[in-house]
């Protein structure tokens, strides 16, 4: 990482030294780009600035003003008051079971993950190439390919509605194991290795005090993956731990039907007012948007690649 | 050794990879424990829903991936050239953030922007004619919505990988380019675009396989559109209405199973021959 970044500084020194003289041609193909990005701005983060301001209006402020305007701070505690009262607090059970399902397979990911990726690339045992294929081709399957089939294979061993039927599931991450392989084949020699090994340590030893303390960064990467892609998970727990079990994700889509506004048939006797609604949508991905401003050095830098999958 | 440490990992694989599509594969060809052949299959076929969801979907796919490829390239190529540091990060970050918004999330927020009467986009909406939520979610212009929100949601994430991908290509290419003369544009078109033919057939075929896949937005969306977004709308929310409205396991399992294969076919062809990853 250190070398790449020098990499980048020489190269823009070597740019700079180096600019092309302005034509009109130039000019024009450069405010093209300029618009071009400012328009992709706007349109990734508008909607966010909006939601960000609506929960600070009461419902006839969204309606009637101008949709940048701000709000007060006392409607904003009113909209909370009244999200957090919603069926006596259901939104922090919600935001509870998300929090433990998402930490209990960040848990179990890493637990299991990163021996799995050491032994892969610097182990030799049966079955190794294909385990590694069998990853790789896992890996790359959307997993909501298999909620059914995972709902179906549940459902055959009772275990809907437990804990279980989303942290297990959420705990099987080839992806991670995949980074992990990548990481330690690259950065960790078997040389050094079977240094400490002559030295005479056991196995266990060298893989918990020579391989681990260097795999800090693909450990955070890892988990930075594993933790925000299951806390906005909604196919999985939707059909696996319905109801008072379901994760945030799922509540406040189940907060929709009692929306008036989207839903004027709904029978429900209490409502949300859109600006709760507004409010729900925010809680339900704050801490992923905290993970990310804290993270943004590395999310910016093209490292991650393949991070993202669909 | 590596076995013992490989060993937990092995089990999830089993059990959460291998063992659901292995038992989907089982439900796909039986009924009530017995083989019946082809049946589950047949019958899904026949479904008066079934056909009207493959072309949802097929729409929906065709222009989300038209829009990943040509913005996600055009941007990365962009802001790659942006020489001022903080400028480059903060646009890269920018396009990021709504990556946060995976899920329900995502398709709640944009339930707001595609309503005229909050939307802060509202002047948009009325341009093209839209003066209420329910116009703007037809079905015949869904897809078109749909795939502003999947690209809205993800296509930051593929700008950063794109970005780091042009980052790789060496000085000595991009120098040797310069100095014959050639443009930003000669530059994007002849070097660095075949440069990054792999991540683009990467991010194509990650997406199209997601895509096929389609379930949040579409359900999410007829839960608030007053049933102008239908509950079949796509493939897996029909295999969803299969095993949870009709209990219809088998055939439930015949419509994931086609997805499956779909995905898994795309899968191996990449890995075995999209060249990105180094095998031994």
């Amino acid at each position: 990482m250190v070398s790449l970044n020098a990499n980048n500084r020489t190269r823009q020194l070597a740019r700079a030294g180096r600019l092309r003289p302005i034509t009109p041609s130039v000019f024009l193909g450069r405010a093209l780009a300029a618009a071009v990005v400012v328009f992709f701005s706007l349109f990734f983060i508008v909607p966010i600035a909006w939601l960000l301001i609506a929960p600070s209006k009461d419902g006839r402020q969204l309606l009637l003003e101008n949709p940048f305007s701000v709000g007060t701070l006392d409607q904003f505690a009113a909209n909370w008051e009244s999200l957090m009262t919603y069926q006596n607090g259901l939104v922090w059970t919600w935001l509870g079971n998300s929090a433990f399902y998402a930490t209990a397979a960040l848990v179990i990911t890493l637990v299991i993950s990163i021996p799995a990726g050491y032994a892969l690339a610097l182990t030799e045992f049966r079955g190794r190439h294909l385990l590694l294929v069998t990853t790789l081709v896992v890996m790359l399957i959307p997993n909501t390919a298999l909620v059914l089939p995972v709902f179906l294979e549940l459902s055959a061993v009772r275990l809907i509605g437990s804990p279980l039927a989303v942290i297990l599931p959420f705990s099987f991450f080839p992806f991670g194991v995949y980074l992990t392989y990548i990481y330690f084949s690259t950065t960790i020699s078997r040389d050094l290795l079977d240094a400490a090994r002559i030295d005479g340590a056991s196995e266990l030893r060298v893989f918990g005090q020579v391989a681990l303390p260097l795999a800090t960064p693909v450990v955070a990467l890892v988990g930075f993956f594993s933790f925000t892609g299951n806390w906005t998970n909604y196919f999985l727990p939707f059909v696996t731990v319905p109801g008072r079990a379901a994760p945030i994700q799922v509540g406040i889509a189940e907060l929709l039907a009692n929306v008036p506004q989207f839903n004027p048939t709904s029978a429900a006797s209490t409502t949300i007012d859109l600006p709760v609604l507004a409010l729900a949508t925010l809680l339900s991905v704050a801490p992923v948007l905290i993970v990310f401003l804290f993270s943004q050095r590395f999310l910016v830098t093209g490292m991650t690649a393949g991070g993202t999958k669909g | 050794m590596g076995t013992i440490f490989s060993s937990g990992y092995t089990i999830f694989l089993l059990a959460f990879g291998v063992g659901p599509a292995v038992y989907a594969l089982f439900l796909a060809f039986t009924k009530n424990g017995a083989f019946v052949g082809f049946d589950n299959f047949v019958r899904v076929f026949a479904d008066y829903r079934f056909l009207p969801a493959v072309g949802h979907v097929a729409l929906f796919v065709v222009v989300w991936l038209a829009c990943l490829i040509v913005f996600v390239v055009l941007l990365a190529l962009i802001v790659h050239a942006i020489r001022i540091r903080w400028l480059s990060t903060t646009s890269r970050f920018l396009f990021y953030i709504p990556g946060a918004l995976a899920g329900a999330s995502s398709v709640l927020l944009w339930l707001f922007v595609l309503d005229p009467a909050v939307s802060p986009v509202s002047f948009i909406l009325e341009a093209f004619g839209k003066e209420s939520f329910v116009q703007v979610v037809q079905t015949d212009t869904l897809h078109i919505v749909l795939a502003i929100i999947a690209f809205w949601t993800g296509a930051g994430g593929w700008i950063v990988i794109m970005y780091g991908a042009l980052n790789n290509i060496s000085d000595e290419v991009m120098e040797a380019a310069r100095i014959d003369g050639a443009g930003p544009i000669n530059t994007a078109w002849h070097i660095q675009i075949p440069l990054l033919r792999k991540w683009i057939s990467y991010m194509a075929i990650l997406s199209l396989a997601a895509g096929t896949q389609l379930f949040v937005e579409p359900r999410v969306l007829a839960q608030a559109s007053k049933g102008v977004v239908t509950q079949d709308y796509s493939l897996n929310q029909l295999a969803f209405l299969y095993a949870f409205r009709q209990n219809d396991f088998n055939g439930s399992a015949a419509i994931s199973l086609v997805l499956l294969v779909v995905a898994l076919g795309l899968s191996v062809f990449f890995v075995f021959r999209g060249g990105l990853f180094e095998r031994e």
